[in-house]
């Protein structure tokens, strides 16, 4: 074997080493240099990126026997996570130092939750899959419970320790059966097996439903949605921030390598599930957000209502349907990225902004800011230009294509509820009068960081093209 | 025929052991009669040529489980009155149980009478193979990554364990060596004078 062949998997196998050299370093620097740690870990993810993007290459190839896979779509969502990634350090950084959590564990688990999500976005077998998410999830599990003096904290990632263990069991006795029936754990062997009219039957339907439900329970979608909120709210702000983003992507990864590369062709059979679970989210999503008082429970349940939106375009079983459901899921981190941000920018020393009030008058506070945080919102609600509209309406596109007008409505209603509790958080913003009148203590760059995040959902609206055709390419 | 005598002495140890396992009153007395049974079982499987999960059997279980159990026991402090009464309160569960697998084993003794499926006896490799360096192989090359990934996953559990246990918090008794070096006589040792005692 060449060390050249090893190639296609450098950005992996690069992050792992440079997540090593963190780990190590770490130990030697002192408290009040903690920040090198930090500065470190965005090189990390920095090369880590730029070996992402070096090393591509158009046509796909798969190595170690088959279980790993490197293709555009692979590419895009790895250097989007890597991005996202590097943002929620930066937003994250003074938020940790204010709260006394500045420690070097933060980012190593941070880096190895992206290892976890590279190889699954990547993943070409079952086992390399379910072993990414298991990195992912418990990297996400220990960052809950990063603070440990906080109760809360303690509760939700026990909640989302024992819910995520009975998840991942689903979802590997799911794996257990399709690989049982179809004698492969690599994709696409199982998408040429299952045409055999005795492999199609009830036994592996009834794998798939254990697969759907583990899937679901990792997007967080209705009816495994209820660790989500818990979760969002009990977890600090910048372990929220990390699991709202990201994970996303790997989680789009998770299901469409498995149910749309190798379990494509019996897309009849997972179509109903899908459907159910999806329209499920976008109606519970949308109406519980409207009684949330805490922002980070809120915006919870727009997650739920986001991925209900994602479901729906991957239930489409068309092109345009993933084409669509990648648009959304590239967009959706992008927004919840700079929502967290917010949230973040505002909290500081024994004070989380967490409650819709703390966002009363913000106007009279930072102007600037608050056409950001106007920004966010608008691109979570689906308001044209921004970003967020053109990603909803993709999607119902796609539904309306394939023929499921009942459902396109739906969409529509679903959005329409969904725009009254983002808009309320702009009218706390701009219309109520600041019970608090301090300055927002954040570094510059963050500040810059944070702002680029916003605009982006602008420039991204106005200019769409790009984006649109690199989904078209990449499904 | 030597090999079934082997196996039946086996057999009934860990049948044996499996009852100490359940009937003896100290907690600790039980952990070790599971050790006895899963060296027995190891045999089993060394009978049935399958000598790497007789050597993971005892690595596994016996090296770090059962150790792991025997630490947990001795830290509960259980208390062996009450470990007695929970025999006769757990027994309808314990006999659904038990007749689910009496259930399931009726099932394979029947698919053995219709002659499909199961092996007469233990499968017999050819002379010179070795499942462990078929194991090892297909471990190291086809499925590498994976390898690396399982790896990969347990230095992530070191960090997150250490991440979460290794914090200053009040009430910790850890040493300070350099204190307990340092410490000089008149911290520990007070000098009390009093008057001498009548003798009783």
């Amino acid at each position: 074997m060449n060390f050249t062949e090893l190639l296609p998997a450098a950005p992996e196998i690069l992050l792992l080493g440079l997540i090593c050299v963190v780990l190590v370093a770490d130990l030697f620097i002192s408290d009040e240099n903690r920040i090198i740690t930090f500065w470190l870990s965005i090189a990390a993810l920095f090369c880590t990126g730029w070996v992402t993007i070096a090393t591509q290459s158009a046509a796909p190839f798969t190595m170690f026997s088959g279980s790993y896979i490197s293709d555009s779509l692979s590419h895009v969502l790895k250097v989007t996570a890597i991005g996202i990634v590097a943002l929620v350090f930066m937003y994250s950084r003074d938020y940790l130092r204010q709260n006394n959590l500045f420690k070097g564990e933060f980012f190593i688990l941070g880096l190895f939750g992206l290892l976890g999500m590279m190889v699954m976005i990547s993943a070409n077998s079952l086992l390399t899959m379910y072993l990414g998410l298991e990195i992912l999830s418990l990297s996400l599990y220990a960052m809950v419970a990063f603070d440990r003096d906080s109760a809360e904290a303690s509760e939700a990632a026990m909640k989302y320790f024992v819910l995520g263990a009975i998840a991942s069991g689903t979802l590997l006795y799911g794996m257990s059966w399709v690989y049982g029936l179809t004698g492969s754990l690599q994709f696409h062997e199982i998408a040429v097996a299952i045409n055999d009219p005795e492999i199609n039957g009830l036994p592996l339907w009834f794998g798939i439903a254990f697969m759907v439900v583990g899937i679901s329970f990792k997007f967080g979608a209705v009816p495994f949605h209820m660790w989500l909120p818990d979760v969002y709210q009990g977890a600090r702000s910048a372990v929220t921030l990390y699991i709202a983003s990201a994970p996303k992507l790997a989680a789009l990864a998770l299901i469409l390598r498995i149910l749309v590369d190798g379990l494509g062709s019996l897309h009849e059979v997972w179509q109903g599930m899908i459907l159910v679970v999806a329209v499920l989210s976008i109606i519970i999503g949308n109406v519980v957000a409207i009684a949330q008082t805490n922002i980070k429970r809120m915006l919870a349940y727009s997650t739920i209502a986001h991925v209900g939106f994602i479901l729906i375009a991957i239930f489409c079983g068309t092109e345009q349907g993933y084409e669509a459901a990648l648009f959304y899921t590239l967009t959706y981190v992008v927004m919840a990225a700079g929502t967290f941000g917010m949230i973040i920018l505002l909290s500081r020393q024994g004070f989380e902004a967490e409650n819709l009030e703390d966002f009363k008058g913000l106007s009279s506070r930072s102007p600037w800011f608050a056409l950001m945080m106007l920004f966010f919102m608008f691109g979570l609600a689906g308001v044209p230009p921004w970003i967020g509209f053109l990603a909803k309406l993709n999607a119902i596109a796609a539904v309306l294509d394939a023929g499921y007008q009942a459902l396109a409505v739906l969409m529509v209603l679903a959005s329409v509820v969904g725009a009254f509790y983002y808009l309320r958080v702009i009218k706390f913003v701009y219309f109520d009068e600041s019970t608090d009148k301090t300055a927002l203590p954040v570094a510059l760059d963050t500040k810059l960081v944070l702002s680029l995040n916003g605009v982006a959902l602008l420039a991204l609206g106005l200019m769409p093209g790009w984006l649109l055709a690199l989904c078209a390419i990449v499904i | 025929m030597f090999q079934t005598l082997l196996f039946y002495v086996f057999s009934t140890v860990l049948i044996a052991a499996a009852l100490g396992v359940i009937f003896s009153r100290n907690p600790v007395h039980s952990v070790m009669f599971l050790v006895l049974a899963f060296f027995n079982s190891a045999v089993l499987w060394l009978l049935a040529e399958a000598e790497f999960l007789a050597i993971v059997m005892v690595l596994v279980y016996v090296g770090a489980v059962m150790v792991l159990f025997i630490f947990v026991v001795m830290m509960l402090d259980i208390n062996i009155e009450e470990v007695s009464g929970s025999l006769t309160r757990y027994a309808p569960l314990g006999l659904i149980i038990s007749a689910i697998m009496v259930f399931e084993l009726m099932q394979i003794i029947w698919l053995r009478g219709s002659e499909r499926f199961v092996l007469e006896g233990f499968a017999s490799m050819p002379e010179g193979y070795s499942n462990t360096k078929a194991l090892g192989a297909i471990l190291y090359t086809e499925h590498v990554y994976a390898f690396e990934l399982a790896a990969v996953l347990l230095l992530l559990a070191i960090v997150a364990a250490i991440t979460l246990t290794m914090r200053k918090r009040p009430g910790l008794k850890v040493q300070d060596i350099n204190q307990q070096v340092s410490v000089r006589r008149e911290d520990r040792v007070r000098m009390v004078k009093m008057d001498a005692e009548e003798r009783q």
